[in-house]
């Protein structure tokens, strides 16, 4: 047996009876009794994972990794560092890059670049519009039939406002069984918008993003996806209202899915009151009520996945006034453990629940065919181990991402990855990162 | 008190006691010497983002009275036009060694975010920022509607309230960060608050505000107010359709001659009519109630010196020592 054979002892998976793991050669060998017996016959490096939580590696729809253009935000390399770390096998990377994510190049080259930090999956996402402009359609062909296989696409920062380039959008994907990912924002309604729009904004005194402004551009959304029979995605969904109009659909049959971010799950617009810009983002924190409707949406599958919206920033776009700060927050390496404090710590899913929603529906909606699998003999070996009994305090400064804008620094939460394996490689052991898979070179 | 920065977490008892030490700092202005030595070898920073005669020279007048040295510093034509961020310019000041900064800015929330950061040590004093707040606009008129309400019930004003006084706060609500300034302040001080405006200029969520809202201002002066607060039209705020016209917006919701005349006819004697300036005249309010006797449009200006050196000296000083002490 090589050296590429990993014998992990004692994990529960998906949180059900302690079992062992045998991983060779980046497939999952064996599981249980008979993983120990091949085990003990080739010598793999034996893990021991007693008391942790076993669950697919999980994937990411939503990740801001900034390259090309904005190196001094986020790279590939450190992005992906932080998406191992926090867990993920598996991250879209969104087109808002400089140059756009628009052609068959680009594309391929934010694929290669994952290739070779070799620390997850990079999954380009494509823009819908060239240069994100809402004008004409990017070659959506040309990216999809590119070696980075591009499946999703979105104008994510930007709402694809035309309803005419978004039913052509939603048909012409169709050729290729891809999904286009809406960031549902009216633009008229959010002109100058800084938070959202109600009770707070009144007393600030800062512009208000009304919560209409996301639901009435779903609500046409799922009509026009309806209408041509096409995929929609709802990008990180931040309203009740959101939920109701997503649901309705939903029992209508339309094909449309959402995301839900971390932050939305916890953080409210309560903390604007500060005026401190790590919590600005788009679309911004909003009420109580939102937050309790987001999570029971989750809960009931109305929203499919979790996205995080990783998106990271220079200190100097954030450390100003609230008005010139950047929108975004970083994600990655807290969204476990948000999920956890959020959702199964207050009952509302199940570890089981938890894999389907972070790893296997989103890498169903992206069509990945390594990722979101079940863990059994055959399968390729993308998995997170979780020691859900731990607690941390969020330290910025500690993270794999160059983004220091938590919203959750100092925040004590619980769970801690412990190890991630990616392709049947650890990725991340005893918490800290460990080597990516090395390259083959064949880029 | 650390910094002044709103007048949502400013304490009936803080109130007060600046309106109090302002009457003091009015008696200087009328002396021969209008000059105190309370903050003698203390250096004041005007630190101005946004454009502000008025405000600016008030809390230069204000420092100056007090002894301070003053540094005015204007955004336009600075470094900060250059790049330079809040950040850097505020460390700069720190190693200028500014005892204060008054700042005004366009950004809503700036003042707060100086006051909570470590970039600077010196307290800071909110001169106006974004559509957010300007508490020494609304401590000079609660200075100004306490003297007048003193003068209605005859007592002393100092160490009173505005219990019982109504006072109506009419016009671009949306913008104003004086309305919101003076909402809190006023409330706070016991007075009973309505807002009066265009639907369209009322913020979303300001049904909760701990007043009445009124679309009419007939109806509002119909039903008895002490004191009309006019509003700046802020045309340069407004990227949208917030009314059909100027002419339609007069008609409704200007304090024009005929409303004058209403108020004239009707005795009431006790009402006054506040704007915080600049007005747009034949817009929002008609030479003829800016310039009537109701007005107190020039008494805020003169008051708001003596409500600024209060906010400086309180500030710069503590309560080391009565300012004026002899």
């Amino acid at each position: 047996m090589s050296n590429t054979s990993y014998l992990i002892r004692g994990a529960r998976p998906l949180g059900a009876a302690p079992a062992d793991l045998l991983i060779v050669d980046g497939l999952i060998a064996a599981l249980g009794a008979e993983a120990a017996a091949h085990a003990a016959a080739g010598g793999a490096t034996v893990i021991d994972a007693r008391g942790q939580i076993m669950l697919p590696g999980m994937v990411d729809l939503h990740t801001h990794l900034r390259e090309p253009g904005r190196e001094d935000a986020e790279t590939v390399e450190t992005g992906t560092r932080a998406a191992a770390k926090g867990g993920f096998t598996a991250v879209h990377a969104m087109a808002n890059s400089n140059p756009v994510a628009d052609t068959a190049g680009v594309v391929e080259q934010v694929w290669s670049l994952g290739k070779r930090s070799g620390w997850v999956d990079v999954r380009p996402v494509g823009a819908v519009t060239v240069g994100l402009a809402g004008e004409r359609l990017s070659e959506l062909g040309a990216m999809a039939d590119s070696r980075a296989r591009v499946r999703v696409f979105s104008d994510d920062g930007i709402c694809v406002h035309d309803p005419v380039l978004m039913r052509r959008a939603l048909e012409y994907v169709k050729a290729f069984d891809g999904v286009i990912a809406q960031h549902a924002q009216e633009p008229r309604l959010t002109e100058d918008a800084q938070m959202n729009e109600g009770e707070v904004s009144a007393v600030l005194g800062l512009v208000g993003w009304p919560a209409v402004a996301e639901e009435a551009i779903i609500a046409r959304d799922v009509l026009l996806a309806q209408h041509v029979d096409s995929r929609l995605h709802i990008c990180h969904v931040s309203t009740a209202g959101s939920v109701d109009i997503i649901r309705w659909a939903k029992e209508r049959g339309i094909k449309v899915t959402a995301e839900v971010t971390p932050h939305h799950l916890l953080l409210t617009e309560e903390l604007v009151r500060s005026y401190d810009p790590v919590y600005k983002v788009n679309p911004p924190l909003r009420r109580e009520a939102d937050v309790m409707a987001l999570r029971a949406a989750l809960a009931d599958g109305t929203i499919d996945v979790i996205g995080t919206d990783h998106a990271p920033h220079p200190s100097e776009a954030k450390e100003c006034e609230w008005a010139q700060a950047a929108m975004g927050m970083t994600g990655l390496e807290t969204a476990l453990s948000v999920v956890q404090h959020t959702m199964i710590e207050t009952g509302m899913i199940s570890w089981a629940d938890f894999a389907r929603i972070t790893s296997t529906t989103p890498a169903a909606i992206g069509l990945l065919a390594d990722q979101g699998r079940p863990i059994a003999v055959g399968e390729p070996a993308n998995l997170v181990f979780v020691d859900a009994d731990a607690r941390w305090i969020v330290d910025p400064y500690a993270m794999a991402t160059k983004g220091r804008n938590s919203p959750f620094k100092g925040l004590e939460l619980p769970g801690k990855v412990v190890s991630t394996f990616f392709h049947g490689h650890p990725t991340v052991l005893d918490g800290e990162l460990n080597t990516p898979v090395p390259t083959n070179g064949d880029l | 008190m650390k910094h002044l920065l709103s007048t949502l977490d400013l304490s009936r008892a803080d109130a007060i006691r600046i309106l109090d030490i302002a009457e003091e700092m009015a008696a200087v202005g009328h002396r021969e010497v209008k000059k105190l030595p309370a903050l003698r070898g203390r250096t004041v920073v005007n630190l101005f983002f946004e454009d502000s005669t008025r405000t600016r020279i008030s809390f230069e007048a204000a420092a100056k009275r007090l002894s301070a040295d003053v540094i005015n510093f204007a955004a336009k034509g600075s470094s900060v036009s250059k790049g330079e961020s809040l950040k850097d310019t505020a460390q700069t000041l720190e190693a200028i060694g500014a005892d204060a900064v008054v700042i005004r800015h366009w950004a809503s929330g700036a003042p707060a975010r100086l006051a909570a950061t470590d970039w600077i040590d010196a307290p800071v004093i909110n001169a106006g920022d974004g559509t957010h707040e300007h508490p020494t606009q609304a401590l000079l008129d609660a200075f100004t509607l306490r003297t007048h309400w003193a003068k209605v019930r005859g007592i002393q004003s100092s160490g009173t309230d505005l219990t019982g006084m109504r006072v109506s706060i009419v016009g671009d609500i949306l913008h104003s960060r004086v309305a919101r300034s003076n909402l809190w302040l006023l409330r706070t001080l016991g007075a009973e608050v309505t807002m009066v405006a265009p639907p369209t200029l009322l913020p979303v969520g300001s049904g909760s505000w701990p007043c009445k809202i009124s679309y009419d201002l007939d109806a509002t002066l119909a039903a008895g107010t002490d004191a009309v607060m006019m509003l700046r039209v802020q045309g340069e705020r407004m990227h949208a359709a917030f009314f059909p016209n100027a002419r339609e917006y007069s008609r409704r919701w200007g304090f024009d001659d005929a409303r004058l005349a209403t108020l004239d006819a009707a005795d009431s004697a006790a009402t006054i009519i506040m704007h915080p300036g600049p007005m747009n005249r034949g817009l929002e309010i008609s030479s003829g109630a800016a310039d009537s006797p109701r007005s107190t449009v020039l008494a805020q200006v003169s008051n708001g010196v003596a409500v600024r050196m209060a906010v400086l000296y309180l500030l710069l000083s503590g309560d080391q020592q009565r300012p004026a002490g002899n």
